[in-house]
Order: structure tokens, then sequence, then C-alpha cells
């Protein structure tokens, strides 16, 4: 068992909680956003704790009913899985206050049907997502990881689909179908590493020699996974379904969901990727392309929720960008900053989905060229729009730069300058289409009414979106914390240590 | 040896069938069938590679993987089917 934070097994609260408040949120559906806060405060609470007897017993593994792999489920803690679990935990609470602040904690009588359903359902959905997320950076055979991604894409789609605009409904039936696509592939490779190993464990998996069949299963598994994390040139299905998504719902299909498929990726090409240099290349090629597509389109695009959509194309880009680097004498460089660009990027894609949200609200609409006349309410939220936009362009000393520092960092001593001039060019990209929205919010006209009236009105919603901004902001400064996290358990492999860095079990005596 | 290489390529060919027929309709029925088409290559892949040899029964932990996706095909197909009929209402009361 892992050791027990205040009498609890962190693990068990972390699957077991999110998932009973998902049940009884859709059996009390007028306590609907209660319980999904008890249950956002039990996973923060699991969240917590875990990372507390990460640091003070190392990495742990739990044999789910004493079955050792691989019969048996193990769940495994290392400090990359706490990493993405504390970063999961804190951006979603900070997403359901959000939520309580706009839609209110009860439902009242004069809301309209699809307002109230949209309300109930969000927080079952949202529980299951939680309980999916945290069940898949705790798994560590591919099987499991397969399953989780099934349940993380299925509510994801649910959370899409909850506008009940046609817009959603037709981006969430997009999203599912290409989705099921992209689950189809994974599973193929997982029976073809079965096939090739006999077992479906990492740990073991790890170990073994590659063979074609598990490069092919790789790569296999690989499409499935730039599917559903959308990764240049299958992103496609992505902006619409986040951009028509509600306001909730966006800032966690972009910040999380996203990242849930990425670290599915990181964690196969760590355990298995073949030494050739096809793969690096291509992912960096597929990496530059979004960088490129992504940030074209939202230089283009119109409307405010779409470019914040096409910028976490681009950003997505700029995080597979580490695959391009492994192989390279800094490799634990590249991945140490690739991470944190996950952490850097969530935060402020949260903080900037749910600004624009407030935004949108104010004014009514989402165009982007009529910013400039925003009522005065909307003034904390471009505010916070504004400083989310810093770290996700990455000036100091914001998350994204330290992240983008890293990732450099790596490069440069890799000598591989190519994709050194791709991170810089995203840099200037991402501040241009950012600078579409700032300009307009610095150089606002003022309306006539506002006039006596400088003052602006504070929501809860712009609190909480400033809130994540400024974190995103200050990250830099704190940065060390997440980075010596996720070096416990030793995830990166480092050039000295040929030998597989991580012993999946190894560390299996807490049985 | 032939067995199952028979059910493998059959697999490849309808993964093409399928993969083909959703790049280029439009319908979300036709997509969704075309989905359907290429888990069942996708199955019969994953059944022929259970295979062992003519004495030997066949590896029963692929099949259970085929099971985990039959099931997860079935409920993706129904949650689809239903936001196709949300919108196809929402055309409705559009016409009308």
């Amino acid at each position: 068992m892992t050791p027990d934070f205040l009498g609890l097994d962190p693990k068990s609260v972390l699957l077991l909680g999110p998932l009973l408040a998902g049940t009884l949120s859709v059996l009390f559906q007028r306590a609907a956003a209660v319980i999904g806060l008890v249950g956002m405060g039990v996973g923060l609470f699991g969240a917590v704790g875990l990372a507390v007897t990460l640091m003070e017993h190392g990495p742990m593994a739990t044999q789910l009913a004493g079955w050792a792999p691989p019969l048996g489920i193990q769940l495994y803690a290392d400090g990359l899985a706490v990493f993405m679990i504390l970063m999961t935990a804190w951006i979603g609470a900070a997403v359901g206050l959000f939520t309580v602040g706009s839609w209110g904690i009860t439902t009242s009588d004069q809301d309209t049907g699809a307002h109230v359903r949209a309300r109930t359902y969000f927080w079952p959905l949202w529980m299951l997502l939680l309980a999916g997320l945290n069940a898949l950076y705790l798994a560590t055979d591919i099987f499991n990881l397969f399953v989780t991604l099934e349940i993380v894409g299925l509510t994801a789609v649910g959370l899409t689909a909850l506008a009940g605009t046609r817009q959603s409904l037709q981006a969430a039936l997009r999203y599912l179908i290409i989705g099921l696509v992209g689950s189809l592939m994974i599973l193929l490779g997982v029976d073809y590493l079965y096939t090739a190993y006999g077992r479906v464990d990492l740990g073991s998996i790890q170990s073994a020699d590659t063979s074609i069949t598990a490069t092919l299963a790789l790569l296999i598994m690989l499409a499935g996974l730039a599917i559903k994390a959308a990764i240049f040139p299958l992103h496609f299905w992505m902006p619409d379904a986040h951009s028509s998504a509600t306001v909730p719902a966006s800032a966690i299909l972009s910040a999380l969901v996203v990242k849930a498929a990425l670290y599915m990726a990181m964690r196969l090409w760590l355990a298995f990727a073949p030494p050739t240099d096809f793969l690096p290349i291509l992912f960096g090629v597929m990496g530059a392309g979004a960088i490129f597509f992504g940030s074209f389109q939202a230089l283009r695009t119109r409307r405010l929720k779409m470019l914040v959509a096409y910028s976490t194309v681009a950003q997505v880009g700029l995080v597979t960008l580490v695959f391009a680097a492994t192989g390279t004498i800094e490799a634990a460089s590249v991945w140490r900053g690739a991470v944190f660009l996950m952490l850097a990027h969530a935060i402020a894609k949260a903080a900037m989905f749910l600004a624009a949200g407030r935004l949108i609200e104010e004014m009514g609409h989402d165009r982007i060229s009529s910013l400039r006349r925003l009522p005065a309410g909307g003034k904390p939220a471009a505010f916070a729009f504004v400083i989310a936009a810093i770290s996700l362009v990455g000036l100091p000393p914001s998350g994204g730069f330290v992240g983008k520092w890293l990732l450099l960092d790596g490069m440069i001593a890799g000598e591989i300058w190519i994709w050194v001039s791709v991170v810089l060019i995203s840099t200037v990209l991402s501040a241009s289409y950012m600078l579409r929205v700032i300009g307009r919010l610095l150089r606002r006209s003022v309306l006539p009414s506002e006039r006596q009236d400088g003052s602006a009105n504070w929501r809860l919603g712009d609190g909480v979106a400033l809130g994540l901004a400024l974190v995103a902001l200050v990250l830099g400064f704190g940065s060390y914390l997440p980075l010596n996290l996720i070096e416990i358990g030793a995830p990166f492999p480092t050039f000295t240590a040929a030998e597989p860095a991580v012993t999946y079990g190894a560390d299996g005596a807490d049985l | 040896m032939t067995t199952d290489l028979i059910y493998a390529f059959a697999g490849i060919g309808l993964i093409g069938i399928g993969l083909y027929r959703l790049a280029v309709s439009s319908s979300a029925l036709w997509q969704l069938v075309a989905v359907n088409v290429i888990s069942v290559g996708v199955g019969s892949i994953m059944i022929a590679s259970a295979y062992r040899g003519p004495s030997v029964p066949a590896d029963p932990v692929p099949q259970a993987f085929v099971l985990t996706g039959i099931v997860v095909l079935v409920a993706t197909t129904a949650a689809a089917l239903c936001i196709v009929r949300r919108i196809d209402e929402m055309n409705d009361d559009h016409d009308t």
C-alpha cells in the first residue's frame, strides 16, 4: 500500500473521490454543484497528499488487490505522474470556482432548459473526467492507459456537446468520430505490443529489446495519440470543439485533456522509442507545422475563442518538438522544459479561456474587431487576458519563459539548430497573434456611458481568471519546486546512464 | 501461417476501406458506419494475432482486448447516434 496521508491512501482518494462525486451528482442533480465542489476538494486533498508522501518516500507502486504485474494492475506514482495530477487538481479547482461564480451553486427557476441542462450535467462529466485523468497518470500498463484515455475522451466529448448549440454538437460529433479512430489505432498498437512482448506493463517492455513490431506498434499508437492530442496535421477537429464548448469546458479541454494524450505519448516514447532518426524528425516536422499553421490561423481568425483555440494548436506543437530533440546529449533538459511548458500552458490557457469567456459575456459576442469597445465590466477580464498572454508568449518571468528556456538550452547543447530556430520563431508568432487582442484591449475607446463610473464590478470569474494568470506569470520564480518534483523517480533519460532510468515495481516492496 | 494472414490482410483492407469512406463522406451517419468498419478491421487483426498454431488454443488476451474494444465502440456509437439525432431535431426546428 501507499503510505498514508492523514490516515487516507492518497491514490484511492484520487481515483474514488471524483468517481463517487460524479455518481452522486447524477443522482442528486439539485446539489450537483455542491457535490462537484466537494469532489474537487477531495481530489485536491488527494493530490497534495500524494505529493507529500512522494517527497517523503520516493516513487510509490501499488498493486491492486495484491496482484503483481503482469497479472495484476499496478498504480505507480513518480514525480512526473504526481506533477500532472497536481496540475490537474489545482487548475480543475480554479475552473470549478469559476463555474460556480458564473452559473451559481443552485439552479433557479428562471433558467431556461438548455442552461439548466448545461449546469447540472457539467459536474458529473467533469468529475468522471477528473477520475479518468488521475487514473491515466497513475497507470503503468498500456492497456490501462488506453482504457483511461477512453474515459477521458468520452467525457470530454460530453463536455463539448454540453453547450447544446448546433455548432457545439457538430464539433462534439466530429471529435467523437475522429477520437474513435484514434482509440482504435491505440488499441491496435496495444495488441501489437502484446504480440511482441507477451506483456502490456511498461516496466517489462522498457527492459526488452526494441523490435520491428514494437516500432510499428509505437508508430500506430503515436498516430492515435496525435489525433487525441491534436498534433498537426491531425488537429483539425480541435479548434471547433474547444471554441464552441461552454467556457469552463473549453478551459478544461484545452488546458488538461490535451495534456493527457501528450503525457501518454511521452510515457510511451520514454519507455521504448527506437534509436532511429526517422521518428524524431517526423515529430519535429509535425511540431513545426503545428506552430506555423496554428499561428497563421490564429492571426487570421475573427473570433476570440477561435484565436485562443488555435493558440493551443501552436503550443501543443511546441511541446511536440521535445520528441525531435530526443537522442541529443541534453535530452533531459529538453524533457524538463517540455513538461514545464505543459504546466505553463495549462495554467495560462485556462486563465485565457476563462478571461475570454468573461469578455464575451460582457460584450455579448466574440468578434475580435470590436474588442476596443469593451464595456466597463470587462476590464478585469481584459487585464487577466493580457497577463495570461504574457506567459503564453514566454516573456520573463513567466512559466512559459522558463519552459522555453529549458527547451532551448537542451536544443542548443544538442546543436539541433533548426528546432532552435523554430522555437524562436514560435515566440515571435505567438506574440504577433496575441498582440491582435492585446493591442485592441489597450487602445480601448471609452464608451460615453461609462465616463462617470470608472470602477469596474469584479465577479468571482474575473478573480479566478486573474489569479490563474498571475500564477502563470510568477511561475518562473517558483520553477524549482515543480522541476524538483518531476525529478523524483528519474523519469527522464540522462546521457550518462545507458540503462533505462526507471524501473517500475523495483520499489514494490511496500506490498 | 495462412489462415491468420488472411484475417490480418482482410483486417488491413477493411481499415483502408473505412478510412477512405471516412475521409470522403461528409454525412455523419456515413462517417459513423465507416468507423465501425475500421473497428471490424482492427478486431480481425487482433483476433488473428491471437492465433498460435493449429493444435494450440488461441491466446485469450488479444480476445479480451477485442471485447473491450467492442464495448467502447458500442458505447461511443450510441453516444454519437444521440448527438446525430439531436442535430437532426435542431435542423427540423429550424425548417418549420
